[in-house]
């Protein structure tokens, strides 16, 4: 209990300092603390899965693309930033947040006593699926359809970052090309740490089916290894426009929708398992989704093309 | 044997604890950035390292233990190559990256 | 009762991040009190989430899925917003979006 309380502390602490920091640098650095933070949260609330996501995917990925978006910003020597509104505004806007979180606070405390929960009939299917893990179940068997449609949202939104490349660069290689300096740490770690951070992301993936973890975690982990390897500067980052990578990006969702369309012929609905080969058909699917969304989540990061591709 | 096996838990995540919090005080004391990335990372090594100790009593197998043991080693390789990339960077003289 | 606290505390956050969000001038603070409402809204999910823990479960497993594919959903859109900003200085000459005061000159020309 204090050490909840404690860390309920902390992480309002590091919000405010989020929020009241001057610098942008100092507010994204206490960003990238408050999703740490809060990966210990969901472990306290018993949810390692969702611990693992937020401290990989909400606090690693989005930390590092922050802290990316602002020092280039920085560099710009954008100075001029508008003025902040005045202290009528502030308070106005005070004002308004107040009733919000008062309103949110109300509803955790009036939540229905005794919590309702589908914890029973999730635990009752899982047989069924060959999963030992009730996220998972509800990841790739209850809801997967909503697992589809997710990865199929990344994947446009890779689409939209795309398009944002000026038409010189069209099709070309997101991101700056970086040297790589044999002498320099960075290049030492990235040779170290990426072997071992491959095998860790397969690894949770894989144990994904019976203890935390799963395909997005991994993937996560996976992508993470590569940015590091294009930012030593190791490998460079491949053309938008390459249709290996493109087929790569696809090959997830595709083999998601084609088996979901077996599905009509073996039980007569979309995404529809039978029992005896559930097990085999979520593997056929979380293989190349794993791939596919470490592409995605790489190249979300990498950015837009900024570099015409060689002839 | 639990009693003496937790007792020694205690004790070591305690003196973990006291290096990180020697730690944190040389981040906000040190008047530069290169002495406070030297206080950070050698308590926190240090630190992590006597807390990964203490809960190594607590574990219920070899493997458990041997996974703890390469969470402080990854720790120590991370924050070691950072601090160097970060040193780099904030040298005085240099021209800010 | 650790349930509650967190979400007063997910409340707390969403008034935060709402605040930080109409105040700040800069895009990039408005894309981090964004992530900040993200954040608090998750918070909320995982308390729902606690409290329907029932048959050897820490916790309902489905508001948990939920907050798997949210998290995943935000990240992607936080990287379309950072690319969009990223494109601001190059389209517009700086960095920040135009007060509210009359222009001062004639809008952007579109590019195309």
């Amino acid at each position: 209990m204090a050490s909840d309380l404690g860390l309920a502390v902390l992480i309002l602490g590091v919000s405010v300092w989020t929020i009241a920091a001057r610098d942008t640098f100092a507010a994204v650095v206490g960003f990238i603390a408050y999703g740490l933070l809060l990966a210990l949260v969901w472990v306290r609330l018993a949810a390692p899965d969702v611990a693992l996501t937020e401290a990989a995917l909400g606090s690693g990925l989005t930390g590092g693309l922050l802290l990316s978006a602002s020092t280039r910003l920085r560099r710009g020597e954008i100075t001029a930033f508008g003025d902040k509104p005045p202290a009528t505004s502030r308070l106005a806007a005070a004002v308004i947040c107040i009733p919000v979180a008062a309103g949110v606070a109300e509803v955790v405390l009036l939540l229905p006593e005794p919590p309702p929960t589908l914890a029973a009939s999730a635990a009752a299917n899982m047989p069924s699926t060959g999963l030992g893990n009730p996220v998972t179940a509800v990841l790739m068997a209850y809801r997967a359809i909503d697992t589809l449609l997710e990865v199929v949202v990344v994947l446009i939104a890779l689409l939209g970052v795309w398009s944002l490349a000026s038409d010189r660069v069209w099709g070309g290689l997101p991101g700056l090309r970086y040297r790589p300096d044999p002498d320099s740490p960075l290049t030492f770690i990235a040779q170290l740490l990426v072997p071992v951070g491959i095998l860790l992301g397969i690894h949770i993936f894989w144990i994904g089916s019976v203890a935390p973890g799963g395909e997005f975690q991994g993937a996560t982990i996976i992508a993470a290894m590569w940015i590091l390897t294009m930012l030593a500067g190791l490998a460079d980052a491949p053309a938008v426009s390459r249709r290996g990578l493109r087929l790569l990006l696809v090959a997830g969702p595709a083999a998601f929708i084609a088996i979901g369309l077996l599905g009509f012929a073996m039980t007569g609905a979309f995404l529809g398992y039978p029992p005896d080969y559930a097990k085999l058909l979520i593997l056929a699917i979380e293989v190349p989704l794993t791939l596919s969304i470490a592409g995605m989540l790489g190249l979300l990061v990498a950015g837009p093309p900024r570099r015409r591709m060689e002839r | 044997m639990t009693l003496a096996l937790d007792a020694l838990t205690i004790l070591a995540v305690s003196s973990g604890a006291v290096f990180f919090l020697a730690g944190t005080v040389g981040l906000l004391r040190f008047p530069d950035a290169l002495s406070r990335l030297h206080a950070l990372t050698k308590a926190d090594n240090l630190g992590l390292g006597l807390i990964v100790f203490g809960l190594l009593f607590q574990m219920k197998g070899p493997s458990a233990a041997l996974k703890l043991v390469s969470v402080w080693l990854l720790a120590l390789l991370a924050g070691a190559t950072v601090a160097q990339l970060i040193a780099h960077a904030a040298r005085p003289g240099e021209p800010r990256q | 009762m650790t349930a509650a606290l967190y979400g007063l505390c997910s409340a707390a956050l969403v008034g935060l991040g709402l605040y930080g969000f109409i105040v700040h001038p800069e895009p990039l603070r408005k894309i981090l009190a964004f992530n900040l409402i993200g954040g608090g809204a998750f918070l909320l999910l995982g308390v729902v989430a606690r409290r329907g823990a029932a048959m050897g479960f820490g916790g309902d497993p489905v508001p948990q899925a939920l907050i798997i594919t949210g998290l995943v959903v935000a990240f992607a859109s936080t990287a379309v917003a950072v690319a969009l900003l990223l494109c601001l200085p190059r389209e517009s000459g700086r960095a920040s979006l135009p007060s509210d005061a009359p222009a001062e000159s004639a809008p952007d020309e579109g590019r195309h």
